[in-house]
């Protein structure tokens, strides 16, 4: 049994099914990759996952620990331990870095802030007293999410495309979060069209249309989604040959 | 009640605020009511006050290359619940002259209090002038607050204005400034309001940027709640070669509030430059997520983010 587990569900946005009868379960404390070209529907199922706003009428279950998040709002699944880092981070104009970080940090402290900067290689004094704006590039943006992701301490991390519209520099600082994740326990779940990413996983779902293709090594996806899904070689749902059961 | 006990009443009334005003070296002055309760002025900076029926006149005076290390507390306000508070000022900053000034008003038990400010502002050629103002109001937010100034800014000169009121109910505001600038002037204006309840504001910036190079930023950032209402009007003019101005609303409207925003931007000179942007809405959605992602509720998320935005 995962730590996190999706059963059967289904999702229609603007009358379009993007998730399809999806049975997936991420096992605790590990890395996972979701890789699938763009459309396969990745992002929507962490945003389901996180229970964002026009992402909660799915059909099916999504438990944590056995039990039901259906109906919690997405504060209160962050507070049982799931968290997002989006794909492009929000601005805040005027919000500090440091009041950012220690708003949903488990030590609110001005050294444990410290202390997440310093783990996404950002200097406490250059950084924590800027705000969360436009005067940060988006990887420095991207850095500082991360850190208040570090700083909270959550159960289950939900990255969407980390590696989108960062320097190689600030690239490795966030595979570095990643193993401070793996140390403290969490179980990653990184979305991703991007081997380079699916390599720092441990496990990997390959996703096409809504439907789980396929999990299993990292080696095993790669595989198959360098010589199948570049490009996709279907605009449909995949048949059910295609479709490969999912169990854990 | 001595002057003396009335001026510590007034300054613990700041609370968190207050805290800097101490040494031989901060220019000070407490003003209650029609009174000066408390008054240390440092050299370089002359202040003459009258006592007027319904408040004071002050003329504030920095002389020639004064450059005043540390900022000149004001602090305005009345401990009664009604009556009427009215600040006649009048500040020269001569040529080459640096001044920062705080002024705090406060109002913590207000429920029928008019504070009415009109200043006239010279700041001369090569001078720095930095002007906050800081109010502090109670929760019934029963005070009129009119705050009038009209800012003659010198050549090569710089002003800079913030007027704050976070804390507390904001009661009725109609803000009103006017600044003329001459060449290579630098015009800086901020005012942050966080208005609730039935508050009403009402601000009206103008900048002239008269003189070549002139540059100039009108900044206004406004929360409304409840049934609150804010008007804000800012104008700028450039009529010289090289002037360049921005103008920033930005206002966070909640619940029944309501908000308006109407930027004016002209321009008589082609080589001058101005550009505006107004932003009116409720809290950013993705703003919200990302703090309610991290654990926070609904409502501590949006406080979070409209103490930014006022920040």
């Amino acid at each position: 049994m995962g730590v996190l587990e999706l059963r059967n569900v289904s999702l229609t946005l603007g009358g379009k099914p993007i998730l399809n009868d999806l049975t997936v379960d991420f096992w605790e404390g590990h890395i996972h990759a979701l890789i699938g070209p763009n459309g396969a529907g990745k992002s929507t199922l962490a945003s389901t996952i996180m229970g964002l706003p026009g992402y909660t009428h799915h059909e099916g279950d999504i438990l944590l620990d056995g039990e039901s998040i259906k109906a919690l709002t997405v504060d209160e699944r962050a507070r049982r331990g799931i968290t997002l880092a989006w794909q492009e981070p929000a601005r805040f104009e005027g919000l500090k870095v440091d009041r950012f970080i220690a708003a949903g940090a488990k030590d609110k402290s001005a050294a444990a802030v410290r202390e997440a900067l310093t783990r996404v290689g950002l200097d406490p004094d250059r950084y924590a007293k800027r705000a969360v704006d436009r005067t940060l590039s988006g990887g420095e943006r991207k850095r500082i999410e991360l850190a208040s992701i570090l700083a909270m301490r959550p159960r289950i991390v939900l990255m969407d495309e980390p590696d989108s519209g960062i320097d190689v520099e600030a690239l490795n600082r966030i595979f570095d979060a990643l193993s401070g994740f793996k140390e403290r326990g969490a179980t990653v779940i990184m979305i991703t069209h991007s081997q380079e990413v699916l390599r720092h996983a441990e496990h990997a779902f390959l996703m096409c249309n809504g439907c789980v293709l396929d999990k299993g090594s990292i080696e095993k996806i790669d595989g198959y989604f360098a010589d199948k899904c570049i490009p996709c070689d279907h605009e449909n749902l995949p048949t059910d040959e295609e479709k490969t059961a999912v169990t854990a | 009640m001595s002057d003396a006990a009335v001026a510590q009443e007034l300054l613990a009334s700041l609370g968190e605020f207050g805290g800097h005003i101490s040494g031989d070296d901060v220019a000070h002055l407490e003003v209650h009511g029609n009174e000066v309760v408390g008054a240390h002025l440092v050299p370089g900076l002359e202040v003459d006050v009258d006592s007027l029926d319904d408040g004071i006149s002050a003329h504030i005076h920095l002389d020639r290359g004064a450059r005043l290390a540390k900022p000149v507390h004001l602090c305005f306000g009345m401990l009664p619940e009604t009556g009427l508070q009215r600040i006649v000022m009048d500040v020269e900053v001569e040529e080459g002259a640096a001044a920062s000034v705080l002024a705090h008003c406060t109002f913590p038990n207000a429920v029928d209090i008019t504070h009415r400010m009109d200043a006239e502002v010279r700041i001369a050629p090569g001078a720095t002038y930095e002007y906050f103002e800081r109010h502090l109001h109670g929760r019934e937010g029963g005070v009129l607050v009119v705050p009038r100034t009209r800012v003659q800014l010198g050549e090569g000169a710089r002003f800079k204005t913030e007027f704050e009121l976070i804390k507390g109910q904001a009661g009725v505001i109609e803000f009103d400034y006017e600044v003329d600038s001459a060449a290579d002037s630098l015009l800086d204006m901020v005012a942050r309001i966080w208005g609730r309840g039935k508050d009403r504001i009402f601000i009206h910036e103008t900048g002239r940027l008269n003189g070549e190079n002139a540059r100039a930023v009108l900044q206004t950032h406004i929360a409304v709640q409840d049934q609150a209402l804010a008007e804000v009007y800012n104008t700028l003019t450039a009529s010289a070669a090289g002037a360049r101005g921005h103008v920033d609303c930005k206002e966070i409207v909640q619940g029944g509030a309501v908000a308006k925003a109407v930027p004016i931007v002209e321009v008589h000179h082609p080589r001058a430059h101005i550009t505006h942007e107004a932003a009116i809405g409720s809290v950013d959605s993705k703003q919200l997520q990302t703090l309610m992602a991290r654990g926070l509720g609904e409502e501590r998320a949006t406080d979070l983010i409209i103490d930014g935005l006022l920040a």
